[in-house]
């Protein structure tokens, strides 16, 4: 997993509550086997009309959000089904951060899997920054080991985030290897459960 | 000290270690289908990793199967990447000797249907599956949560899953419902209240008298949309009835094995004095029959009522999302939504395939049947039974030939319209009455609109032809 610690990045907007991760990747994306080349079909019915043109007017498609490395969205985000192509698809079109003031459960997890930073910020901030991300000046720093996102502004907000997440994420750590590391642990379980509940063994 | 929730116990009986503030939980069942495990499998092969537990998993194709078709074999599968998906899969359970119920195998079918009817369900486990929709397996008092790739991953190399510990939320469902009102109304019911966010960090308890009432079919449906209330997880206390469906599935225990494990089960439930973070009650008299104006599952509206105007939302945002909503399901606000016409419907998906679920539907359409009416013309009605065993059911008990007889397609099992990753889908601008658990854009086919509904809701309107009140179909 690539580390996550400070980013300097074009913002862009996207003023919508409950974005489900059939918007972000719509089903026709997930029939791959591969983790790499999603970002193509990143929002992809926002992106594009039914011929495939490009549609102008949608945020990313716009010229001052090209490139954009952080995304500010309502309320929410990430709701829907756990396919982990959603961030997978984010991460490959470029966008590194996202800022809401509620995440999905299972979204916001498959997060920390990939580097790909949630930040939670307060509605009236977030509503700020999208203010911001409207206006000539898009570039914005979040900076993980501070926990905080300065705004074109300068205004800085902080935002709250689990110390033993941010510590993976700031390293780039693995956490099947973490957990390999109590495999003594899962054995001793395991020894007692086959005693406790047999008729779970040898099924 | 106040005593423990139904979630608290499960949970303190499967904390392996603690790790930096995360408990490594054990998994007792780990559930796995084509579409999110590839890259699991590629990780374990490229950190040369084995599958710890193959013996605790177990493999289903479901999402990308086509429902017609299936003796011809994955190699007929037109579609080139589902059927890469799909021989990847197999490819994957053979190295790892994980069992598998292939396409085609009278045990396959939609992974959260075909774990309980093998008894491989069962109370007081720990259940994971790449699929959000995994919280259905609660219905049997079993923590069942949706997991990303990644953790599939840990989860097949380790056993266990690392997670922090969520908040505990009874919903209780208290009297009787009304005739024509069941587990799905409910279970809309309650997303409509909480919201698709209100269950966030949470998991749910559903308790009370019409939970109680409810069949273990009802309470799946009812877990199933425990997510579509933010929930990773739903849970309901075993009882007799939990214990009933059981017995004699080809995985549950047997014979002294059967009592060791019983009374293990029975423990499992939440004490009286038990201390909720947060508590919602509803009465199940106040439920009408139910459905969605819009596309997310917590717009919601009694079947008798009219398309909410975006101006009555107290937010701005809940207000743009409305518009938005009405705009792309071609509704105005105001309007009745049994007016609502429709093109297609669909019975099936992992929240309404059961047998139960297709007994209830195969009730409207017989009596329409016996009253000279058949599915509207303009109408394209299907029927996607959850797995092989659940068609074959409904075939000896005669379902299938009432549905074929009012002009319903019967298909084989799989997920089908619920999602579009198979040849089943919507047309742009097609109106679906789907007894699945999305009404996301674009979910069932770019540009369809879906509304969620119960299965005998869904069977009345394909009849009808437009959104109707299941009270005027019923016998």
């Amino acid at each position: 997993m690539k580390a996550f610690t400070k980013l300097d990045a074009r913002m862009a907007p996207l003023a919508m509550a409950n974005i489900d991760t059939d918007q972000i990747i719509p089903k026709q994306f997930l029939k791959t086997v591969e983790r790499e080349g999603l970002g193509k079909g990143l929002f992809y019915d926002f992106r594009f009309d039914e011929q495939g043109r490009e549609k102008p007017d949608f945020v990313l498609n716009r010229p001052e959000y090209k490139g954009a490395g952080v995304l500010v969205a309502g309320d929410n985000f990430g709701c829907g089904s756990s396919r982990e192509h959603a961030p997978w698809a984010l991460l490959d079109f470029g966008i590194s951060c996202v800022i809401s003031s509620s995440f999905a459960d299972i979204f916001y997890n498959n997060c920390f899997q990939n580097g790909l930073l949630p930040v939670v910020l307060k509605p009236e901030e977030v509503q700020a920054l999208m203010e911001e991300a409207k206006g000539g000046n898009h570039l914005v720093t979040v900076d993980l080991e501070a926990q905080t996102v300065v705004a074109p502004s300068g205004a800085a907000f902080s935002f709250q985030i689990d110390p033993q997440r941010k510590a993976k994420m700031l390293q780039g750590l693995d956490a099947i290897g973490e957990t390999l590391t109590a495999a003594k642990d899962i054995d001793v379980y395991e020894t007692k459960r086959a005693l406790s509940e047999p008729w779970l063994e040898g099924a | 000290m106040s005593g423990k929730t139904l979630y608290d116990k499960i949970w303190d009986a499967h904390v392996v270690a603690e790790q930096d503030g995360e408990a490594i939980l054990y998994i007792d069942l780990h559930l796995i289908h084509e579409v999110t495990t590839p890259q699991a499998f590629a990780g374990l092969r490229a950190a040369g990793r084995p599958v710890r537990r193959p013996d605790r998993t177990l493999a289903v194709a479901d999402h990308n199967v086509p429902t017609q078709g299936q003796e011809l074999g994955v190699g007929a599968v037109a579609d080139e990447e589902a059927r890469l998906q799909l021989q990847t899969l197999e490819r994957n359970v053979k190295d790892n000797r994980i069992e598998f119920f292939p396409m085609g195998d009278i045990r396959n079918g939609i992974v959260h249907v075909v774990g309980p009817e093998q008894g491989r369900t069962q109370p007081g486990m720990t259940i994971v599956c790449g699929d959000s929709h995994t919280s259905t397996h609660g219905a049997f008092g079993a923590l069942a949560q949706g997991i990303g790739t990644s953790e599939v991953e840990h989860v097949l190399a380790t056993q266990t899953l690392r997670q922090k510990k969520s908040k505990n939320l009874r919903v209780t469902v208290n009297g009787t419902p009304g005739p024509g009102v069941g587990a799905k109304d409910f279970a809309l019911a309650i997303v409509g209240a909480i919201g698709t966010a209100g269950g966030t960090g949470s998991v749910i308890e559903y308790a009370g008298e019409a939970i109680a009432g409810l069949s273990m079919e009802g309470r799946m449906t009812l877990c199933n949309l425990a997510i579509e209330a933010g929930a990773r997880a739903g849970l309901v206390a075993p009882d007799q009835k939990t214990f009933d469906y059981m017995m004699g599935r080809p995985a549950a225990p047997k014979g002294a094995s059967w009592e060791m494990a019983l009374a293990h089960w029975k423990t499992f439930q939440s004490d009286p004095d038990a201390v909720f973070d947060r508590e919602v009650v509803l009465d199940a008299a106040d439920i009408a029959p139910t459905v969605t104006w819009g596309t997310s599952p917590e717009d919601v509206i009694p079947v008798t009522g009219n398309v909410p105007a975006p101006e009555s939302f107290a937010t701005p945002d809940k207000r743009a999302s409305a518009e938005r909503a009405l705009d792309y399901m071609g509704l105005t606000a105001g309007q009745p939504i049994a007016d609502a016409k429709i093109d297609v419907v669909f019975i099936g998906s992992c929240t309404n395939s059961r047998i139960e679920d297709l007994r209830s539907a195969a009730q409207v359409v017989q009596h329409a049947f016996l009253n000279g009416r058949l599915v509207a013309p303009h109408v394209r009605a299907m029927v996607v039974p959850g797995s092989g065993l659940v068609k074959e059911q409904a075939e000896e008990e005669g379902l299938d030939a009432i549905f074929k007889a009012g002009g319903f397609d019967w298909r084989e099992p799989g997920c089908s319209m619920c999602l579009g990753m198979n040849p089943d889908r919507l047309a742009p601008g097609e109106r679906c009455a789907s007894t699945s658990n999305r009404n996301f854009e674009g979910r069932q086919g770019r540009g369809g609109r879906t509304h969620l509904m119960s299965p005998a809701m869904a069977a009345a309107a394909a009849i009808a032809g437009h959104i109707v009140d299941v009270r005027e179909f019923l016998p």
